[in-house]
């Protein structure tokens, strides 16, 4: 061999590198592609890339097996005539046929009902053009997987304090002192989090994790505390309990920037009983909390405007105003409300000591207090007060899926923000810090239509498809407050549901419940496997049909880069390239990839050319616009107005001149405006040239307390990320939820819901929070169904989307249900032995593995590691269909008929979040004479046309010469 | 003499496989390659690593603690897979330490791979060769890369910064000291081997809260110091 110290990888072959943004995962790094004769040779890490600092994972690393897997489509394909949905049979069509078809069906839909039309994605990052593209087509059913993914934490804490964990905001671990991750959280952000976890541990910081399950970021915790699934809240509750009672809260914090002063109405026979008491002063009308509230002020002993100058006003006790009305400070109400709720009433709940309890409580509060941090920054806040210092409560959290996948969870994140509110640690140094276009007003301006007649044929929908309510007003629903989205999103069943419900779009569509759709879009969304509750079921559902023979959903559209599940249940496919083949802009109208300090936007540029036929899909939606002369995609005499997508990503603007496009950086025709500004012909180029990301640092005094941050707030505003410069006030008590039980309660002027549904909202619309059993456990048997089982993400299989690559998969090729040694000793069976998993809604067959890393009440698994046979390009004998499962099989997608409803989602009752961990079941060992492999199997999947051939028994990759053998 | 070799901190290490996948992405198609798989896409995948992560578990519940034991070649200063090898292919450099197999004159008798006591070694069953980590050589030597690039693939992927890499002979390189100051450890140190690669241990931090400190004088209860007076008698209304 060559001595190796004489070798250079730059001699051999034509070496190039190119930078763009990595996409094996939702994090988004940024990556250099380096090529050898125009095959990837060795993707690493962006050095100067602020997300992760040259660093990259185990998927980034191995996105050569996915750019080369033989489970991609590369054709676009019709099921042939006369073939059954779902047997794969397919014939390869052109893509002027595709976009004939689709044109020609579509185009009648808008005509006569836009509804017929769904459009539902996974996990894109491209809400920003998909949403404005159902918008523009005239559907409000559209949403992306957020609503099976974690909206309960982006609403719990967006209507709680203005913004949220992962790309809207996270703990500043940099300056904290003691980091708190509850539940599931390795996922959501991935390096970065990996990146600040490692250095704060290195500067002694002390990492609790509390979890069912002691794995991922859980195992270099200084502490893991094991609790038992869905009882977060009640842990939480009891911590805030310890806290007021100790007076270990940020007084002055809460007093400045939180409702906690303000008065409450307490008077149960009025009609504004809950509600702020208003005074009577000119109010501008917007969406942003109106400061005509009042204190209670410790001097003078009366009413006084808030944030007087001079005043103290009190937290605690009851009030009566001159006008007689009885009042209470909000913090009052909280403090009444947290007094049930000791650590000795949640130690039975939660499986913690009561003393454990007390003590994390004592190590938030105590460092919370006692390692303030003083930084010399200079700032104003909104109400003109000059402040010498940035200052800070070094308590961080971090949550994500854990507390969020319950349909408790709603409450449950509420109580988290309403924690880190009363140890004052919102965007301050060391606790949890925005992200920009973060803070927005609690709730953000844009709303959902308010009803029926925002659907009219051939006409842009009138309102978002997505938005976030504020009001009983706000919501989408008939004459009858009855549901106008096929998922109910946005209905009085699940009024805040502000990112849809994608796990109930298959069933109400199949039922026709509200209505039967013509056709349903379904991009990188694999719902006929995993991304889909009660898999078996909704996989017949796809397949079912009328009497007269037709589908229940008549036209089933699928765009993916491979060859998933899903994709043999279209009628029609539309092969999407991969990260590396295609232009992307990971927009501030969407979810980008912002700092702490400052706004952060990237962009993805082609390092390769397509494979076969395959086409961006967001090249196929600009097509479309343009085909079916959407408003925003043509001009005036309804000529095609963009080129491509690059083309749109350029030049379109949220309103003719408004100067706020898909890009951030390098706007103004010469490329010197940021985040708004004419359009730049040169962006693109400009976005290459600067690694496909754009950072906007902010000057250090914007960077905290942005809330109240008056220079922020301005600098936001003329910059167009709000629309106004108005104090966001924390809100430690939601108004917001108490104008719907308001309204459930008959007490509210406007909109009341159904009768069916009063008692469900006046329950889970409590202005304060609270704890309460899992709906569905509230409906379950937990004698015959004892455990609660959850599915974790696997570091090297996050998303599970990558079945299809060679490496990857040898890491997790199947999975077992780990289980506590005592739950197979109590249920005779041993370690390794193929057991049953049983819900009351199915049951899988697969193997156990004993862990003493579990809650011995629950049960895990890796999540969606098992996949159907033959699907992504495996044969049909790999390990992921032969000996991985899925425990989707075991979750319901609707609850158990109830008072409420037939038909409820097994979601959070507030927000619509499909309650995943919810599950209860039971398990048993297998009997010996059953075949050694999963059930359910489904029949093997075969290899589709214009897919790879199958590979052989041994692939040696080598970049240069593999495409050439 | 230089003894290059890697340090890694158990204590940040999340088991993520970064280290696994990069090592595998940059050696298939460098010095070392190919890293061949078997069964790549169909039932009992299996193939080539030079790094694999194992995860374990200690102690019982509650009080356990869950491992991410990444494992590779540990450049043993006495390599005892050097002397077994009947053609001379497992060599150790003598200008920086590494152990390495010369694929050319190997002839696949796994001598070396039962003499290594760490089970660091993989056959690559295609071409019947043994294969192993190079500490990736041909980067860390390629004077064309940058400075900041000339490290192995995995020290540069990690995310957690877990893989430390440099010249444990060199008392004052960051690996010498870290082992020197958080308590480096090599792994199955009785057999002899000298293994050139490091172990950092866990630490765990804990804070102690005395009683006495949780209330402190500007305890904000005080603030709410609330007597409500609303006509009840008092000693104030008794008169005699």
């Amino acid at each position: 061999m060559q001595d190796p110290v004489s070798h250079s990888d730059s001699t051999v072959g034509r070496v190039e590198v190119k930078e763009t943004t990595c996409y094996m995962c939702a994090c988004r790094c940024g990556i250099r592609v380096h090529l050898r004769d125009g095959e990837v040779r060795y993707i690493d890490g962006n050095p100067n890339h602020p997300l992760n600092k040259g660093v990259i994972c185990a998927k980034g690393s191995s996105g050569i097996m996915k750019q080369y897997s033989p489970g991609r489509i590369t054709q676009p394909l019709r099921r042939k005539a006369g073939a059954e949905r779902g047997e794969s049979a397919f014939e390869v069509i052109s893509w002027d046929e595709a976009f004939g078809m689709l044109t020609e069906r579509l185009a009648r839909l808008r005509a006569e009902d836009p509804k017929k039309f769904a459009l539902f994605t996974g996990r894109d990052q491209m809400q920003a053009l998909t949403g404005m593209f159902a918008k523009q087509f005239g559907t409000p059913n559209y949403a992306a997987h957020g609503g099976f993914c974690s909206v309960n934490m982006a609403a719990g804490l967006i209507y709680t304090i203005g913004g949220s964990f992962w790309e809207f905001g996270g703990p500043d671990l940099e300056r904290a002192k003691l980091f708190v991750m509850i539940g599931t959280a390795e996922d959501h952000h991935s390096n970065p989090l990996k990146i600040a976890i490692s250095e704060f541990k290195r500067r002694g910081g002390r990492f609790i994790s509390i979890n069912p399950i002691r794995t991922g970021y859980s195992a270099i915790a200084d502490e893991w505390v094991p609790i038992k699934p869905g009882t977060d809240g009640a842990l939480i509750l009891a911590i805030t309990h310890e806290i007021l009672s100790k007076g270990l809260y940020d007084r002055e914090f809460l007093v400045q920037y939180t409702n906690a002063a303000e008065l409450v109405v307490d008077d149960e026979s009025r009609a504004d009983h809950g509600l702020f008491y208003r005074a009577e002063m000119h109010v501008e009308e917007g969406c942003f909390d109106p400061q005509n509230k009042l204190w209670w002020d410790r001097d003078i002993d009366g009413p006084i405007s808030t944030h007087t100058p001079g005043a103290d006003p009190r937290l605690m006790g009851s009030y009566t105003l001159p006008d007689g009305t009885p009042v209470k400070p909000s913090f009052q109400l909280l403090k009444e409300r947290v007094e049930q709720y000791t650590p000795e009433w949640a130690a039975p709940i939660t499986g913690i000591p009561a003393e454990t309890i007390r003590r994390l409580a004592h190590e938030m509060g105590v460092t919370a207090r006692d390692q303030k941090i003083e930084l010399p920054i200079k700032w104003t806040d909104c109400w003109d007060n000059e402040h010498e210092s940035v200052t800070g409560n070094p308590v961080a959290f971090h949550a994500m899926r854990g507390l969020a996948a319950h349909s408790n969870g709603f409450q449950t994140i509420r109580s988290l923000g309403i924690l880190m509110t009363v140890l004052g640690t919102i965007d301050r140094p060391g606790g949890f810090r925005h992200k920009a276009p973060y803070p927005r007003p609690i709730p953000p301006c844009p709303k959902p239509p308010h009803g029926p007649e925002a659907v009219q044929p051939n006409t842009p929908l009138d309102g978002l498809p997505l938005g976030w309510p504020a009001k009983p007003e706000d919501l989408f629903v008939d004459a009858d407050g009855e549901a106008v989205r096929i998922d109910k999103a946005f209905s009085w069943e699940y009024p805040l549901s502000v990112h849809g419900l994608m796990h109930n779009v298959i069933t109400n569509a199949w039922r026709g419940d509200p209505y039967p759709i013509d056709t349903l879009l379904l991009f990188m969304a694999n719902m006929a496997w995993n991304s889909t509750m009660n898999t078996v079921e909704v996989r017949k559902m796809l397949v079912d049909k009328h009497p007269n023979g037709d589908y229940k959903i008549p036209f089933l559209v699928v765009c993916d880069t491979f060859a998933s599940e899903t994709v043999a249940f279209a009628d029609l496919v539309l092969p999407d390239t991969t990260y590396l083949e295609r232009h992307d802009a990971l927009s501030m109208l969407d979810r980008p990839i912002s700092e702490f300090d400052g706004p952060v936007d990237a962009v993805r540029i082609p390092v390769l050319p397509p494979k076969g036929e395959c086409k961006p899909f967001q090249d196929v939606l600009i097509e479309l616009g343009s085909r079916l002369k959407l408003p925003a995609f043509v001009k005036a005499d309804g000529s095609r107005k963009y080129r491509d997508y690059p083309d749109f990503i350029v030049n379109y603007e949220t309103s003719p001149g408004s100067g706020i496009g898909f890009l951030a950086g390098w706007r103004g025709k010469s490329g010197d405006q940021v985040l708004k500004g004419e359009p730049n012909p040169r962006q693109w180029e400009m976005y290459a040239q600067n690694g496909c990301f754009y950072h906007h640092e902010l000057p250090r005094n914007y960077q905290y307390m942005r809330n109240w941050n008056k220079g922020y707030l301005h600098w936001a505003r003329a910059h167009g990320m709000i629309r106004y410069a108005e104090p966001i006030t924390l809100h430690l008590y939601s108004e917001v939820l108490q104008k719907f039980r308001l309204a459930a309660q008959g007490k509210w002027p406007g909109r009341q819901p159904p009768d069916r549904l009063r008692q469900r909202v006046e329950t889970y619309f409590d202005p304060l929070p609270f704890h309460y059993d899992p709906l569905e456990t509230q409906l379950t048997d937990t004698r015959r169904y004892p455990l609660n089982a959850l599915t974790q993400r696997p570091m090297a299989m996050y998303h599970s989307w990558d079945s299809q690559n060679a490496w990857l998969r040898q890491i997790h090729s199947h999975n077992y249900l780990f289980l506590s040694p005592s739950v197979g000793i109590a249920n005779g069976f041993g370690d390794g032995d193929w057991i049953w998993v049983e819900s009351p809604h199915g049951r899988v067959r697969c193997m156990c593995r004993f862990s003493e890393a579990v809650e011995p009440g629950t049960v895990w698994t890796w999540n969606a590691i098992g996949k159907a046979a033959g699907a992504w390009g495996l044969g049909a004998s790999a390990d992921e269909a032969r000996k991985g499962f899925l425990l989707n099989h075991l979750i319901a997608e609707e609850l158990p008929a109830h008072d409420a409803g037939d038909h409820l989602s097994n979601s959070d009752p507030v927000t619509g979040q499909a309650a995943w961990f919810d599950v209860r079941v039971r398990v048993y060992k297998a009997d010996p004479s059953e075949p050694e492999v999963t059930s359910p199997q489904f029949t093997p999947m075969p290899r589709l046309p214009g897919q790879d051939r199958k590979r052989g028994k041994w692939q040696a990759y080598m970049a240069g010469v593999f495409g050439k053998k | 003499m230089t003894q290059l070799a890697l340090v890694i901190d158990l204590n940040v290490c999340v088991g993520c496989h970064a280290c696994v996948t990069s090592c595998k992405e940059w050696n298939t198609s460098g010095w070392a390659g190919p890293m061949v798989d078997q069964n790549p896409y169909d039932g009992s995948p299996t193939g080539t690593f030079f790094n694999r992560v194992q995860t374990f578990e200690v102690g019982t519940f509650p009080n356990t603690e869950t491992v991410h034991f990444p494992k590779s070649c540990l450049h043993c200063e006495e390599p005892p897979c050097v002397p077994v090898c009947p053609t001379g292919a497992s060599y150790k450099r003598p200008d920086n330490g590494i152990v390495l197999v010369d694929y050319d004159k190997c002839i696949g008798c796994k001598y070396c791979s039962w003499a290594c006591p760490y089970g660091a070694r993989e056959v690559d069953e295609q071409q019947k060769v043994m294969k192993k980590c190079t500490l990736c050589i041909d980067r860390i030597t390629d004077a064309k890369l940058s400075e900041r690039d000339r490290k192995p693939a995995c020290v540069l992927a990690c995310p957690t910064s877990a893989r430390l890499f440099g010249d444990v002979h060199d008392a004052d390189s960051e690996v010498s000291v870290a082992i020197r100051e958080r308590g480096g450890y090599q792994l199955m140190p009785e057999w002899g081997t000298k293994p050139a690669n490091h172990y950092l241990p866990r630490q765990k931090i804990r804070i102690h809260i005395d009683q006495d400190e949780l209330t402190r004088v500007d305890n904000p209860l005080r603030r709410e110091d609330l007597t409500d007076y609303t006509g009840e008698e008092t000693l104030d209304d008794v008169a005699w």
